[in-house]
């Protein structure tokens, strides 16, 4: 049995309503931790004032340099002594989770063994960045904790100017529209950095995200400074069955206002059976006996939407693999940066193929390190110094998929045009 | 370091097995990693299932129910039993916080969805609903929060309980907040961001033994901060003209201290989406701010989330997130549905901004 509750009106004010609460999952925990019954008299103190009470400091394990987040109570009393002893250190330990976030209810059991002995007994699943968070345990009890969870084969996650831990979709796992092996490319990228994860050194954070297509459920084009999203280059297959199956539950209205008057590239057509087109790049199929579907894929630029609409009845090509878009990040400093296409398809069916993006990210953290100014992100990088230079850097050759326009402004010096044009033809000659 | 202390045998620490990310091929369950990369198509029989069917004919449901995210370890017990019973011992969690449990056989849907309602988990967040908020830590556990994360979540997740629990958005809905304006909780269709109003307030007597002032200077986006002698002390100062009160300062120098209980408000943006279906990716926009930062329950932001999802579901096609509703009926006619009031503060005058201008006569009367 634990120590009495404190009073605490504001947050029991968050137990009632039908979603679930994590004020009643806190008070669950306090019947047996002073621990959970001092962190609730310090929350209930920072809803009362509107004022955060934890800071900062240094604590990690023995070996890494990152991967734990130290809170201290800033609420002192008078003498400098915390208000809430109990909880005055209340560290969060981040855990690399399997790709796609599985697992089975013998190690979820083990995880909620090891957090009730050594920490709070609670558990976020998941931290914004992926990471399995262990919140709450004393200074003295870090060690043991990630000790137990290291034997399970767990590893902690990153903190700080450091790569940190990475996401994945469920992907291949279970959807449909994967274009990738994403848990593969996320465990073949993520485990050549583990230097880079666990102790930090690099001019600021690094993240990848894998996401299996072009929904990227992931959200790695705007949060991923390395985000790795499917597509693919051949035709949309299509299923009769499917379609016509689809086609009698919705009808030509939705198929018209729905998919047709929704593809951006205006691709898509619905045409009356006799007036489709065949050919190398067109992708058809009947939907009733009199009308049929037809897509020109060259001009398809692979956004989902009809997919996702008459999911089975189109799906994805088989010439599958990545889009990479570099530099994505959120507000600070200079604004919100989304991801830029850095390399327009790379092939991710083979190892030696994973192997060449790992490669990429290699150098790309490489490059990241030696010439980010302190606490810039790789997105600020490059717009510092230009798509180009580090296109030429990384020895990947400009393509047009890489802009949504060719530049708009005269201020650029070109005595090297003649030298560029002759580049390109030679390697169009070798190829 | 003196030598006696040198001289000690040193403890032996147990070193660390650098195994990174673990393979999940163990944590599947057992028709996942028997259909892996072989799947057909999905369709969804009812609000929180997923129904998908593999090219060998194999059929898996996934069962979706909402988290608290925060979690104790009685929950994610009860979790375990649940997936124990039904689910054959495996679980998996999406990126929003919900858990998806994964079913071999159809008749196990319906009981297994009344024993997670039983026990309090509601069962949805699939297709076109509105679902769990994407939220950081806040007061809970953050060293630099302006609000909470998990009560603005619940407080909001009580008054959307329907909306999780139907399909009847013209497309999904995704909602995010952040307890501050570095943004952890992300890009969403509405996201609920905490917008400081006023400088940060200095403590001298602390900046020259806490922070790093030249790193300091260097983080402010609008370089409003300087080095300066304040009362015989090193300390920095700040151009109040300038500063546009974002908070950079505080994480790395908290005497700097920016949230304040009344002056630290709440803002709403709308329009974020990762996908690129249809249109192209989108950054969400600033349309409200101003509101209070009001615990335990928030009701005001409540109320102007409540207000936008309303008038979103009124007014979009099927399929039109709400970035695309916006560019189909105009931002005049979004203020003018949602009744919020188009302010000087919602021009924007960052670096790129004059792509966000009308630089045309395409105006919607």
């Amino acid at each position: 049995m634990a120590k009495k509750l404190h009073d605490t009106p504001n947050l029991d004010q968050l137990e009632g309503g039908p979603w679930p609460s994590f004020v009643t999952g806190l008070k669950a925990l306090a019947k047996d931790k002073d621990y959970v019954v001092d962190l609730l008299g310090q929350l209930e103190e920072s809803y009362k004032t509107r004022k955060g009470y934890w800071k900062g400091g240094t604590v990690g394990v023995f070996g890494y340099g990152g991967g734990v987040i130290p809170r201290f109570t800033e609420l002192k009393d008078e003498d400098g002594k915390p208000v809430y002893k109990d909880c005055a250190e209340f560290h969060t330990l981040r855990i690399m989770p399997p790709p796609g976030m599985h697992y089975d209810t013998a190690t979820l059991r083990q995880f909620c063994d090891i957090w009730e002995k050594h920490g709070s007994g609670l558990i976020a699943l998941h931290g914004q960045s992926g990471d399995i968070m262990f919140q709450g345990a004393t200074t003295e009890n870090v060690q043991t904790a990630f000790d137990e969870f290291n034997e399970m084969g767990f590893d902690l996650g990153g903190a700080g100017p450091a790569v940190r831990t990475s996401m994945s979709c469920v992907g291949a796992a279970r959807c449909e529209q994967s274009c990738y092996d994403e848990a593969q490319a996320h465990r073949a990228v993520l485990n050549t950095f583990l230097d880079d994860i666990h102790r930090p050194s690099l001019p600021y954070k690094f993240k990848f995200k894998f996401s299996g297509c072009p929904n990227d459920c992931m959200n790695s084009v705007q949060r991923a400074d390395m985000a790795v999203i499917g597509t693919w280059r051949d035709n949309i297959r299509t299923d009769e069955a499917l379609a016509k199956k689809w086609f009698v539950k919705h009808g030509m209205d939705e198929l018209v206002n729905d998919v047709v008057a929704r593809c951006p590239t205006k691709t898509f057509q619905v045409k009356e059976i006799k007036k489709i087109k065949a050919g190398e790049h067109i992708s058809s199929v009947a939907v009733s006996d009199t009308h049929a579907v037809e897509i020109n894929n060259q001009d398809c630029v692979r956004c989902m939407h009809c997919i996702n609409v008459m999911t089975g009845a189109l799906a994805t090509g088989t010439d599958k693999g990545a889009t990479v878009l570099v530099g994505g990040k959120s507000h600070l400093k200079i604004g919100g940066l989304m991801g830029t296409v850095v390399i327009p398809f790379i092939k991710l069916d083979t190892e030696e193929n994973v192997e060449k993006l790992v490669d990429f990210a290699q150098r790309t953290i490489d490059f990241f390190a030696e010439n980010a100014l302190e606490h810039e992100r790789t997105g600020e990088m490059i717009e510092r110094i230009g798509l180009s230079n580090f296109l030429d850097a990384m020895e990947i050759d400009v393509d047009p998929a890489m802009v949504n326009s060719p530049r708009m402004n005269p201020y650029v010096r070109t005595d090297g045009w003649d030298d560029e044009v002759a580049k390109i033809n030679a390697k169009k000659q070798a190829a | 370091m003196n030598q006696a202390v040198q001289a000690a045998a040193p403890v032996q620490k147990r070193k660390p097995k650098e195994t990174g990310v673990p393979d999940n091929k163990k944590y599947l369950h057992p028709l996942l990693a028997k259909n892996y990369g072989n799947w057909k198509y999905h369709d969804r029989p009812r609000p929180g299932v997923l129904h998908h069917v593999s090219h060998t004919g194999d059929e898996v449901w996934s069962v979706r129910a909402g988290t608290q995210r925060q979690m104790d370890v009685h929950t994610i017990r009860k979790l375990c039993d649940i997936a124990d019973k039904f689910a054959e011992s495996r679980v998996r969690f999406t990126i929003r916080s919900n858990i998806e449990f994964m079913v071999s056989d159809e008749k196990k849907v319906a009981p297994l969805i009344a024993e997670l309602e039983k026990s309090g988990f509601p069962v949805g967040g699939t297709g076109n609903s509105v679902s769990m908020i994407a939220h950081t830590q806040g007061w809970l556990h953050c060293d630099i929060p302006g609000t909470d994360a998990s009560g603005v979540v619940k407080a909001l997740m009580d008054e959307l309980y329907d909306e999780f629990r139907r399909e009847e958005m013209p497309n999904r809905v995704h909602l995010s907040t952040s307890c501050c304006e570095i943004n952890c909780g992300g890009q969403a269709d509405i996201a609920i961001i905490v917008q400081h109003t006023k400088p940060p307030v200095i403590n001298h007597d602390l900046v020259a033994n806490v922070c790093e002032r030249p790193t300091v200077v260097a983080r402010c986006p609008v370089a409003a901060i300087r080095p300066a002698m304040v009362n015989g002390k090193p300390s920095l100062e700040i151009d109040e003209a300038k500063c546009m009160c974002c908070g950079a300062c505080y994480p790395p120098c908290p005497p700097m201290q920016i949230n304040d209980p009344e002056n630290s408000k709440l803002a709403i943006w709308v329009g974020g989406k990762n996908s690129n279906a249809r249109g192209k990716p989108t950054f969400m926009k600033m349309v409200a701010s101003g509101l209070p930062n009001n615990a335990p329950r928030w009701p005001e932001v409540a109320e102007a989330v409540k207000n936008i999802i309303h008038v979103y579901k009124e007014d979009a096609r099927p399929w039109e997130r709400m970035a695309d509703w916006i560019e189909r009926i105009g931002w005049p006619r979004f203020f003018e549905k949602t009744g919020l009031p188009f302010t000087k503060y919602l021009i924007d005058d960052w670096r790129g901004s004059r792509a966000n201008l009308n630089a045309s006569t395409h105006i919607r009367f």
